[in-house]
């Protein structure tokens, strides 16, 4: 589903934020890419996005080489996607329910089926009665569970998250995980990029660990937990 | 097709919104481009107003050919049969003899004919020609100026030609205005929705995330540029109404002094409706710049 080959991001004032990275990534599975920050993370997860170009090397998913996408090819493409940020880019000027439908409007449905689907991804992360709330009116874990709503209601076959547990709390961490869990059990391929270390010793999931721009180690998905500093 | 029509109807909702969701802007907006629109179209309506001042003035154009005063009755003959085959228009033919007593009636006259020795007058013909277009008045005067015993041809042309260079000067300004105020308004437009695009970063940037293509980011932005142009050329309609109805009255009192009627006309509603186009498609056009522009730069 998703297979990268020697993918370099050198960024113009010269450093290499990643450097000769392959990976594989097959559909259905739950993948987190780890490292301190700077190692490449978000590097990986925008080239991942198409939100950044590669400088060399190829990074295809669902057959398409995003290093050789058209512009105009792109919003079609990230229309596979549900993309978690870390900044959650949520729309502080409209409703909880009018974010969900967001993605649902760009695709054109019509909207009484548009909502009916937002209340159903509204429901999956718990925010159902929180529907006419503003976001700004959210507690933190709420807004990352709302950005989540967001990002699975167009039923998309992968999730990519960006630190989605940032300045969460432990609790809220651990809701968002098991929102995350639950798509990756109904088959969703999961790619979450994150320096958290509870994650991983809860799920148990495949680990790519990166370490000044290099993949340093790869763990399969039923390995027992890799410790990051 | 159901889709993309559905996303047009929400585009235009989504502009609608916009314009009502900032009355003040809205109405500046609105007044700039309205005033930008007016000063042309007034102009046009001006234009327009005197073009039928002309045309009822051309009516009465007049070829004055005056005969050698040796001429005879063959001579006058001949012009007849030569005027009937160049179908030329109505004419009238006023001997010496009647000229002169038409001149004596004349105030003042009297004693100036009556101390003449012998009638200086001669005979003459006044052609009112079917075609007053100044070309044909100035080919029909030269044309008669040929004939036999013709001493002198007298074409009345000469303030027509005037006035209707004045005409094509006047079209030329207002064609320069509309250039001039055509631009204005799409720098307003542009302007407008650049400053939109500023306040919107945020969902644009959002939007373009999330998968949605340019067109769908464009359409609301054009969409307001194309209603805020349109309301613009309906407001300038207005304005341009008001003032010919205010112009109405002191136009037909003026045109009373000159012992015409003349009735002040303005814009009819077809041309109303080119109007508000017009303005649609330049607010089309600023906003469509400003989106290429701006958007770019956004993700």
């Amino acid at each position: 589903m998703i297979s990268a080959s020697a993918l370099t991001k050198r960024y113009p004032e010269g450093r290499a934020a990643l450097k000769n990275v392959s990976f594989e990534i097959s559909a259905g599975e739950m993948v987190f890419i780890t490292g301190h920050s700077g190692a490449g993370k978000s590097t990986l997860f925008k080239l991942l996005a198409a939100i950044e170009r590669p400088t060399s090397g190829s990074i295809v998913v669902n057959g398409q080489n995003l290093a050789a996408l058209r512009r105009s090819a792109i919003p079609y493409l990230r229309r596979n996607f549900g993309l978690i940020f870390q900044d959650q880019k949520l729309l502080f000027d409209r409703s909880v329910l009018d974010n969900v439908l967001l993605p649902l409007a760009i695709i054109g449905l019509p909207s009484r089926e548009a909502v009916r689907r937002a209340r159903a991804a509204l429901d999956k992360v718990g925010l159902l009665e929180r529907e006419n709330a503003r976001p700004i009116a959210l507690s933190g874990g709420e807004q990352q569970r709302l950005a989540i709503a967001r990002a699975v209601v167009n039923r998309p076959a992968i999730l990519l998250a960006d630190e989605p547990t940032a300045n969460l709390d432990a609790e809220s961490a651990s809701d968002i995980l098991e929102i995350f869990r639950a798509f990756h059990q109904v088959g969703v391929t999961t790619v979450i990029a994150t320096h958290d270390a509870e994650w991983m010793s809860r799920l148990a999931p495949r680990i790519l660990q990166l370490e000044k721009g290099q993949i340093q180690n790869q763990q399969s998905g039923t390995a027992s937990a890799v410790m990051t500093p | 097709m159901n889709i993309l029509l559905a996303q047009h109807l929400a585009a235009l909702r989504d502009a609608l919104r916009r314009l009502v969701a900032s009355p003040l802007n809205t109405t500046l907006s609105l007044l700039v481009i309205g005033i930008a629109l007016t000063l042309p179209t007034a102009g046009w309506v001006i234009l327009d107003n005197l073009r039928e001042v002309t045309r009822g003035a051309s009516n009465v154009q007049q070829i004055s050919i005056f005969l050698a005063l040796d001429a005879g009755k063959r001579d006058i003959g001949e012009i007849e049969s030569r005027l009937r085959d160049a179908k030329a228009g109505t004419w009238r033919f006023i001997a010496r003899d009647e000229a002169l007593k038409r001149l004596q009636s004349t105030e003042g006259m009297a004693e100036v004919v009556a101390s003449l020795p012998k009638n200086p007058l001669p005979d003459a013909f006044v052609v009112e020609p079917s075609d007053a277009q100044p070309e044909t008045l100035e080919r029909l005067a030269k044309t008669f100026a040929g004939w036999p015993k013709v001493a002198h041809v007298q074409l009345d042309s000469a303030w027509v030609k005037r006035f209707d260079a004045f005409l094509r000067i006047g079209k030329l300004v207002v064609t320069l205005l509309a250039g001039l105020f055509a631009s204005a308004l799409v720098a307003v437009t542009f302007n407008t929705i650049r400053l939109q695009i500023l306040a919107q970063y945020a969902e644009i940037e959002v939007t373009k995330l999330i998968g949605a293509t340019d067109a769908f980011i464009r359409r609301p932005f054009h969409y307001f540029g194309a209603l805020q142009g349109a309301l613009g050329g309906l407001l300038a309609a207005l304005l341009v109404a008001a003032g010919v109805r205010l112009l109405a009255v002191p136009v037909a009192d003026l045109a009373a002094l000159y012992g015409g009627s003349f009735s002040l006309h303005g814009l009819s509603l077809k041309h109303t409706a080119m109007l508000a186009m017009a303005g649609a498609l330049l607010g089309w056009l600023g906003a469509q710049i400003s989106v290429a522009i701006h958007l770019r730069r956004i993700g």
